[in-house]
């Protein structure tokens, strides 16, 4: 007793005061949401084209890059000759609608907050059931994360639960492998209306570096409706927790994008 | 009769010696007899009507690999009734290319989900099925109990549903997307299995990495370990309801991660480890945060550890849970902390020593019981040496520059072999290249494709409330068996 005592007075108190107090700190090597320079590409250049492992970049005028399927490697900005490409250091990205996630020269659309019936029904206790579907198990483990004591995510109302029969929606990693489908239907079947559905991470909103597979599906909405997309790969914690307190109009002033 | 090499080498495929389908038998079943392991076992590809099957041996007392191949056709005399450790693998060879080991005692798929589990019949047996939809925030598998009453029979694993498809994009390659696949074959193993692909890629296409690359390759590989380590031990606390360690080894374990994003900007190391070398370097400013940083982590863990050995409700819980004996533990072919728990010297860091491993040693930790509570020692020992052993490198690394400026193509018609001590054990990439130079075939063999099975032994007549405390103590990766 005494030594466990001890032994918290030793630990400290760390939960982040966010978003009341600043967010915690991002590593100084933090690729965030890129800023695409207008105009600045030299004529004919398609080299972050080339060099994107996923086909995240168009370029039809001007960049366009979709954060749904980008993996944030940043092989683009290194191979870019005039720098129309550069990760910048804003961890929020989440949107609500899948065309919101590419992202040209004018900036990000976050996403919005839920329609005010649905706000009044869960903005202060939204319990979700999270499915893995494929992918590689790190969406999972930075969303776990999100329970820890350092982000403490039960002080937002927020929890996971065990049965989609309490749940009030989804919360969905991976690409959605032919083989987890079924459960995946089944499982959103199981939640009670009204739901919502959040994919996080570059798999499934996309199927992230196993996109175009046969053996998988190229994400959740192959399956179930879409309402918050968190892009990443994996997201940075900060990065779901920002998307979740966003689509529950927590965010205190929610920033203009860019 | 075997081709001999070295982790991390190649050779010709015109040297990988072709045996009689009795040969490579010989070869493997005598060679594993003799105390050696099937590292990897495996279809490289269709010759006409026959399949060409890679052998990969290794032999953790000298170093050695040693590689042969046979051509079968149809059914040939399956190596797993004589040869425990081929069981699995001689499944995913039914599975992906249709031969059938003849004998084999239990040949079902390892990936697909079965039509029929085992049962055991009785009054008063019943079946327990979980999954794939779990109560927590995990992967998805599905799991079989046999019970009479709360003992455990017999447990059963289906896998597969994280099937994505990788080793068969893999062929063609190296192509842009073959880093993402490394790193996302299993998250929270990203920078092993980098790293078995940088020594495959440098072996096939000669010279390697820089001094500098090698130890902070290193550092970034003990991170992990260290990470996972610091979570398995924080959640073993939690499955026995003692918090305490369980919400500081939580928030500790984010403290590594966070130490490795300071290294390369992502928590789980993607985008540093590279074919002959890094995309990013530690300066002075760099390599004194993450001083600061582990001093305070390591300082928090031996608490939090203390507190946790300290408490004989947990020790009680621990201790001969899950057991596992070595006889079955080298039979099935155990790796990492699930076989040290067991008592064997098997780790890869010493046994087949690759990279800054060859200059600066890191003590092999084993303990005799077999247990959940040899499981988790082994853990804790082993985050206190990965500590150590960071800080060494840090206040020690070699000068120069972190990447090669032009790193080599893999060359033609080669097989190369890498393994590497991932946290959870043993990551074995083979890689063999066409006349083109692009990879023909794409071996990856994570650590857990050799542990699930144990897994599954150590529940038997357990009671089956123990299970989320023995599943914890090996933690084995779904998407890494799946790929
Ligand atoms: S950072 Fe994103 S857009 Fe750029 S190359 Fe990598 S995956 Fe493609």
């Amino acid at each position: 007793m005494i030594k466990t005592t001890l032994a918290r007075l030793q630990q400290k108190h760390r939960t982040t005061r966010y978003p009341d107090g600043p967010p915690p700190s991002l590593p100084d090597r933090y690729r965030g949401r890129p800023v695409i320079a207008a105009g600045a590409c030299p004529e004919g250049c398609r080299q972050c084209a080339d060099e994107c492992p996923t086909g995240a970049i168009t370029l039809e005028g001007s960049v366009g890059l979709d954060l749904g399927k980008c993996l944030f490697c940043a092989r683009c900005e290194a191979v870019c000759p005039a720098q129309a490409i550069r990760f910048g250091r804003d961890h929020q990205l989440a949107a609500s609608r899948r065309e919101d996630l590419v992202l040209g020269p004018e900036g990000a659309r976050l996403a919005v907050e839920l329609s005010d019936r649905l706000r009044r029904l869960l903005g202060r206790s939204l319990k979700l059931r999270v499915v893995s579907a494929g992918g590689c198990n790190a969406c999972e483990a930075d969303t776990n994360v999100l329970s820890t004591v350092g982000w403490d995510l039960g002080r937002f109302g927020i929890q996971f639960v065990a049965s989609p029969r309490h749940a009030d929606g989804l919360l969905i990693t991976g690409p959605v492998t032919a083989a987890m489908r079924p459960a995946l239907r089944k499982t959103w079947e199981a939640v009670p209306e009204p739901k919502i559905v959040i994919a996080v991470g570059a798999c499934a909103i996309s199927g992230g570096p196993f996109l175009g597979h046969a053996e998988q599906h190229d994400g959740a909405a192959s399956t179930v409706p879409v309402d918050l997309h968190i892009p990443g790969c994996p997201p940075h914690p900060l990065t779901i927790l920002d998307g979740l307190l966003r689509l529950l109009g927590r965010i205190p002033e929610p920033e203009a994008g860019g | 009769m075997s081709a001999h090499l070295g982790n991390g080498e190649s050779i010709a495929l015109g040297d990988l010696p072709v045996l009689s389908v009795a040969a490579l038998r010989d070869e493997v079943i005598g060679g594993v007899a003799r105390g050696r392991r099937l590292a990897a076992y495996f279809g490289a590809g269709r010759r006409g009507d026959a399949l060409r099957v890679v052998a990969v041996v290794a032999g953790d007392d000298d170093g050695e690999l040693l590689a042969c191949a046979a051509d079968v056709s149809g059914s040939y005399d399956a190596l797993t009734p004589d040869c425990p450790q081929a069981h699995w693998f001689e499944r995913e060879l039914a599975e992906q290319w249709g031969v059938e080991p003849r004998g084999h005692p239990w040949l079902k798929p390892i990936r697909r989900i079965p039509d029929a589990f085992f049962r055991v019949d009785g009054e008063e047996v019943h079946e327990v099925a979980v999954g794939p939809v779990h109560a927590g925030v995990i992967e998805p598998g599905h799991f079989r109990f046999q019970c009479h009453g709360e003992e455990v029979l017999h447990l059963e694993i289906a896998l597969g549903y994280q099937h994505r498809g990788v080793e068969r994009a893999l062929v063609g390659g190296p192509d842009r997307r073959t880093l993402a696949y490394m790193e996302t074959l299993a998250g929270d193993t990203t920078i092993g299995h980098a790293l078995a692909h940088a020594l495959v890629r440098e072996a096939l296409g000669g010279g390697g990495a820089p001094p500098r690359a090698l130890a902070i390759a290193g550092i970034a590989l003990e991170l992990e370990r260290l990470a996972n380590h610091i979570g398995d031990l924080g959640a073993l606390a939690g499955d026995v309801g003692f918090l305490p360690t369980a919400a500081y080894c939580g928030r500790i374990r984010g403290d590594v991660l966070n130490a490795t994003a300071q290294l390369c900007g992502n928590r789980f190391g993607r985008g540093l480890v590279r074919p002959y070398g890094l995309d990013h370097d530690v300066d002075d400013a760099l390599r004194e945060d993450l001083q600061r940083r582990l001093a305070a982590a390591r300082q928090d863990f031996a608490v939090a550890d203390r507190l946790l050995w300290d408490s004989p409700s947990v020790m009680a819980r621990f201790e001969g849970t899950g057991l596992l004996s070595l006889d079955v533990c080298d039979e099935i072919g155990l790796v990492g902390p699930a076989a040290r728990a067991c008592g064997a010297e098997r780790d890869v860091r010493q046994n087949h020593p690759h990279g800054i491993y060859r200059f600066v040693h890191i003590p092999i930790c084993t303990w005799p019981t077999g247990d959940v509570f040899g499981r988790a020692h082994v853990r804790s020992i082993e985050v206190q040496r990965s500590f150590a052993f960071i800080q060494e490198l840090l206040d020690s690394l070699p000068g120069g520059p972190v990447a090669l400026e032009r790193p080599a193509p893999p060359a033609a018609d080669r097989l190369a072999v890498a393994l590497v001590e991932g946290w959870r054990g043993e990551i074995c990439h083979v890689a063999l290249t066409g006349a083109d130079g692009r990879f023909a075939r794409y071996k990856v063999v994570d650590p857990s494709f050799h542990n699930w099975f144990g897994l599954a032994l150590a529940m038997r007549g357990q009671q089956i409330s123990d299970f989320p405390l023995c599943n914890k103590s090996f933690n084995l990766s779904y998407c890494g068996h799946d790929l």
